[in-house]
């Protein structure tokens, strides 16, 4: 068989929606595609820990405290099933965090921003998370296998953190003037950032076309960034706040909401490692790898003796 | 100097490396491990995923951090990934075949008159 027939027979399979397993054949830009995608995925989840670290240790009570926890241990989860899932596709985990430290792979944008007040933990819950599923929703469908598996168990941990985030803000909303407008603030400050996540706009986005054909991706950014805001517009109206677009506007004729322009400068530039934390995020990650090392290799060194003792024993 | 030839796609990676590993830092790697989980009682232990962990009481309770933190499962099994030997889907034909083309071990194969019933 030439290669365009093992070409035919992958498309074919994924027209008729039947999945592509680690084995199968599969061509070169599909797996690399999916190693770029997957990894900087489970990047985006193990940066993304740090900026709600900072608030552990400073949660308003113990009950917050415990549930921020969990949230950070869920998202360090969904780290390793995005690694182990990436690691099918022949690519180690040594190579990837390798990747991510030198500053070759990405992750996503969203997560050099700072986190500034308390209600900056609710509005990532909300927004952030909240654009986040709607990705995720869509990713349970993805044509590669074990990247479809881990996002189906990732969707069904994440409903957990939007819903937690929403009420932190909630509580905010029904507060003191203070605490309200803390709540807004933080609405002004991350909604931005959030319809930014949803990446460049379609016609400027380099690898959506091939993505859609593969069904790697089912909707395009534009797509997906809509519904996040025709969502998030009703959304903000139980919380009594408002978002900081002065064009956002119902249309009727389109059924959907109108909203102004990004700051696509703002966006490449967060991108190309200028935002206000991209330094910090690095050095913090760097930092928590170098800080393990020891730890890494003290667990083989034992893990050898108790083999090393149990072979005896048997002798 | 390396920062002025770095390309900057969105969300893109290793273009200009080539995606070659560098050997030195795979030794010290901890090796992986293939998770099963049994549910609950009464069900097969299934397969979830995989993990790194050095050695097999490692992965255990590594795989109750990962797989097991909502009640998912109240047994586990941790095979290391090198000892699991996988058919070839390119072989699946030949495979197979020997299943193919014995149809008369379904029931539907047996023509009955509808007096049997349910048979």
């Amino acid at each position: 068989m030439e290669v365009q027939d093992f070409e035919q027979i992958f498309q074919q399979k994924i027209d008729n929606e039947i999945k592509i397993e680690p084995k199968d054949w599969m061509p070169d830009a599909y797996r690399k595609t999916n190693i770029r995608q997957i990894s900087q995925h489970a990047h985006s989840e193990v940066v993304g820990m740090l900026p709600e670290g900072n608030w552990i240790s400073r949660a308003p009570s113990l009950k917050r405290k415990a549930i921020l926890l969990a949230k950070v241990q869920d998202e360090a989860g969904h780290g390793l099933y995005l690694y182990s899932a990436a690691e099918t596709l022949g690519i180690s985990r040594d190579e990837m965090i390798e990747q991510l430290l030198t500053g070759k792979a990405k992750y996503s944008s969203i997560f050099n921003y700072p986190t500034l007040t308390w209600a900056d933990m609710g509005a990532i819950g909300w927004l952030v998370d909240g654009a986040a599923i709607l990705n995720q929703v869509m990713l349970c469908r993805t044509s590669y296998g074990p990247y479809a598996r881990a996002m189906v168990r990732i969707c069904k941990e994440e409903s957990f953190h939007q819903r937690q985030g929403f009420e932190v803000l909630l509580v905010l909303s029904k507060g003191t003037n203070e605490q309200k407008a803390m709540c807004q603030d933080a609405i002004n400050r991350w909604w931005w950032p959030s319809l930014m996540m949803f990446g460049p706009k379609d016609s400027e986005s380099t690898n959506s076309d091939l993505s859609m054909k593969w069904k790697i991706k089912r909707k395009s950014n534009d797509e997906l960034r809509q519904n996040f805001i025709d969502m998030i517009a009703e959304q903000v109206k139980i919380l009594g706040m408002t978002l900081p677009d002065p064009n956002l506007k119902w249309n009727e004729e389109r059924k959907h909401y109108d909203f102004g322009e990004i700051n696509w400068d703002e966006f490449w530039n967060v991108v190309k490692g200028n935002g206000p934390c991209n330094k910090q995020r690095l050095e913090a990650r760097k930092k928590a790898h170098e800080n393990g090392n020891w730890v890494r290799e003290a667990a083989l060194m034992y893990a050898e003796k108790r083999k090393n003792r149990t072979a005896t024993k048997v002798a | 100097m390396k920062n002025y030839i770095n390309k900057y796609f969105y969300g893109d990676y290793g273009e200009i490396e080539g995606g070659s590993s560098s050997s030195n830092t795979t030794e010290h790697q901890w090796p992986l491990w293939e998770i099963f989980i049994r549910s609950k009682q009464g069900l097969d232990h299934k397969h979830v995923g995989s993990l790194h962990a050095a050695d097999a009481p490692m992965a255990i309770e590594n795989a109750r951090d990962v797989y097991t933190r909502r009640m998912e499962g109240i047994s586990i099994w941790v095979v290391e990934s090198k000892y699991i030997t996988a058919s070839n889907p390119d072989e699946a034909g030949e495979l197979y075949e020997p299943a193919k083309n014995k149809i008369y071990r379904h029931p539907t194969f047996y023509q009955l008159p509808e007096e049997v019933n349910h048979m």
